[in-house]
């Protein structure tokens, strides 16, 4: 499970981040909206670790970020918009680098049937600078369940992809919440975002402005919420 | 802090120290030390010279310390420090690289004398001009103030070992030798006239910072509103 | 994991990336080489400047060489946000550091080792010299640079100057460096025992340790915000 409480993040003078207070239980699916600049990449930034909050805590699987780093990182897997891969590896490289980097000692049939997981069956020893970008994506969530992490941060991972891969990446989701798993999923896409989550959280310019299960919002609603700066009207 | 437009009392003390410890320096300098025996009057320049390399160098030691507490707090005010202090540093670094051949050429005949302490100012002065450099080129600011801090303590950390590697090539190919860089068996008014430059120095060093971190200040606010009137 | 895995990972991906695409090797393979010949031109072969400037003219060619490898070492990472994707994973910050340290050292002293025979050929160098001696000055040389040099470039990749920056901040950093391996190579070439160049070597061995040791504690700093 996710959690921060009063969490802050300050670049020079400027808030990105005021007193954020979320939590995210297992089996839920965290829908994180917000207008340009509500401080959503910040957010996911701190839970992935590239960057330290300013004030705050964030306690990822039990684990805090301040003090069990380590932790925290081996039970979380983050995929952004970036891919974080690299081009000139094949896939299977790819994944069996960031094996390495999480300490896992997985064999090579291992890496490749995670591979045949995501759909790229076939395609291992592929560089990924010939993968479009929905097989990119699907490479990247590899990458990020490699080490079955019990929380799964997605920022913007809907961009770019097409149908079928959208569609992919909606039944991973729901069969991660299945297992207990903890998803924070953040998109501008406010649809889409609607109909995974299972609760909503609403960012405005720093700060949670409202939040709530998932039903008790619409698309209508929360786009009204970014000009307001208000709690969402309950009918 | 400044309002309309007048000076506070804090401005009148340090520009009044300032104007009077400059004053009794020229004096001591150029009055009250006596007359060096083989080099002549040119010698009086030395006061300035080693009185701008001390407060060029406290000065770097001031962004040192600046970086290690921005690094260590994340607040603000360390990193205005220390791009303040960079500044002046270079200002009076750049007086000891012009007062250095100023003073070498009708002495020793040759404008630059490869001499330790004055090739590792010249360095000192690189890595300054380096770290003035990064945070112009840095990005945004939070960015330029993490940045600068790391190499301001590199860069600090750099110069004793810059010191030592010169010297040591010094040492080990004496060139036509130039003796007393300053400070062997200098007579006692001469010390004192040293001293009074080195006050005078140190004093300027504090206002021109005081005006420059305010300067910094008012700098930072109207960006931020910059920033907010376009959001 | 072990801290030491995390290094040999991070070096293993750099390595297996730069001979699948030799980007950098070849470049600075180039580079190095043109300076070495590009240097004869200005003195006349055989006459005593030349065996005096040769250090020189060996040091430059392997740190302007060495500049474009440590630079690239960064600046690949910033474009498909490898180095974010490295901040995911549960390693100390520093071994980042370390392993893209020994990378560059790696691919620095493969230069060397291959432009050395080379330059010995151009230069016209007696067979006399100190190669033990050598190896340990160029190892200690291309560390110490490399130890300041991954650091800074971890700052400049991240800047708007991107890899411009990069010779401004670490060549006057690097001045100890470029000092001692010079004046050290120059009695190691004519075939002086170490001893004679100790005092040399022991300043590049401290300036190792404290810049390993200060780059390591700051680059966290530098990527993560």
């Amino acid at each position: 499970m996710i959690q921060a409480k009063g969490l802050t993040k300050i670049y020079g003078t400027r808030y990105a981040l005021r007193g954020v207070n979320l939590i995210a239980e297992s089996g839920e699916i965290l829908g994180v909206f917000g207008p340009n600049g509500a401080g959503k990449s910040t957010l996911v930034r701190i839970l992935a670790g590239q960057a330290k909050p300013t004030a705050g805590t964030v306690t990822l699987c039990g684990h805090s970020l301040a003090s069990e780093a380590a932790q925290a990182r081996a039970c979380t897997g983050v995929v952004g918009h970036l891919t974080y891969l690299y081009d000139d590896l094949t896939a299977v490289e790819n994944l069996r680098f960031f094996a390495r980097m999480f300490g896992l000692h997985l064999k090579e049939s291992e890496l490749i049937n995670r591979l045949s997981q995501v759909g790229l069956g076939g395609r291992e020893h592929e560089p990924v600078r010939h993968f479009s970008r929905g097989m990119q994506q699907r490479l990247a969530l590899a990458r990020a369940t490699l080490h079955n992490p019990r929380v799964l941060i997605l920022d913007e991972p809907y961009t770019g992809l097409d149908r079928q891969a959208s569609l992919f990446l909606d039944d991973l989701v729901r069969n991660f919440t299945r297992t207990g798993g903890t998803v924070l999923l953040v998109t501008h896409d406010v649809d889409h975002g609607l109909k995974i989550a299972t609760r909503v959280l609403l960012l405005v310019s720093g700060r949670v402005i409202d939040e709530g299960p998932a039903d008790a919002f619409s698309a209508q609603s929360i786009v009204t919420a970014y000009e307001t700066g208000r709690k969402v009207q309950q009918p | 802090m400044k309002k309309n437009g007048r000076l506070s009392p804090t401005d009148w003390i340090l520009w009044g120290l300032t104007s009077a410890t400059i004053a009794v320096a020229l004096y001591a300098a150029f009055l009250y030390a006596p007359t060096e025996r083989t080099m002549g009057d040119i010698q009086r320049i030395f006061y300035f010279h080693v009185a701008s390399a001390w407060i060029g160098f406290l000065a770097f030691f001031v962004v040192f310390v600046a970086s290690i507490a921005y690094l260590a707090t994340k607040a603000v005010k360390w990193d205005i420090l220390a791009a303040s202090s960079a500044e002046i540093g270079v200002v009076f670094s750049t007086l000891v690289l012009l007062t250095g051949p100023l003073w070498a050429r009708p002495v020793w005949n040759t404008y630059w004398t490869w001499d330790p302490r004055l090739t590792s100012f010249l360095i000192l002065w690189l890595i300054y001009i380096a770290y003035l450099m990064l945070r112009a080129y840095a990005g945004e600011e939070e960015k330029s103030a993490r940045f600068a801090a790391v190499f301001g303590i590199i860069g600090f950390l750099d110069v004793p070992i810059v010191y030592a590697s010169i010297r040591l090539w010094r040492t080990l190919h004496p060139k036509p030798v130039i003796a007393g860089g300053g400070g062997s068996g200098l007579a006692p008014q001469m010390l004192t006239s040293l001293f009074i430059a080195l006050g005078a120095f140190l004093v300027l060093y504090v206002t021109l910072l005081h005006l420059r971190i305010r300067l910094e200040k008012v700098n930072r606010a109207v960006r931020q509103l910059h920033l907010e009137a376009n959001r | 994991m072990s801290y030491f895995s995390g290094i040999a990972a991070v070096y293993w991906k750099d390595v297996l990336l730069e001979f699948r695409t030799r980007q950098s090797l070849s470049t600075m393979f180039t580079f190095c080489l043109t300076i070495v010949i590009i240097f004869n031109f200005v003195f006349e072969p055989g006459s005593p400047a030349v065996v005096e400037v040769s250090p020189g003219v060996l040091w430059a060619a392997f740190t302007f060489s060495g500049l474009l490898g440590i630079s690239r070492s960064f600046s690949f990472e910033i474009d498909r946000g490898g180095l974010q994707g490295l901040l995911l994973c549960p390693v100390e910050r520093s071994t980042i550091y370390f392993g893209k340290v020994l990378g560059n050292v790696t691919f620095m002293l493969l230069i060397e080792a291959v432009t050395f025979p080379i330059f010995v050929v151009f230069y016209n160098l007696p067979p006399s010299m100190n190669l033990l001696g050598l190896g340990l000055v160029f190892l200690l040389g291309t560390l110490g640079f490399v130890a300041v040099g991954t650091l800074l470039s971890a700052i400049s990749a991240n800047t708007k100057a991107r890899e411009v920056l990069l010779p401004v901040l670490l060549f006057p950093v690097a001045v100890p460096v470029l000092v001692a391996t010079v004046k050290s190579t120059g009695p190691l070439l004519r075939g002086d025992d170490l001893a004679q160049v100790a005092s040399w070597v022991k300043l590049l061995l401290a300036f190792d340790l404290l810049f390993l040791a200060a780059s390591s504690l700051t680059f966290e700093f530098i990527v993560e915000e």
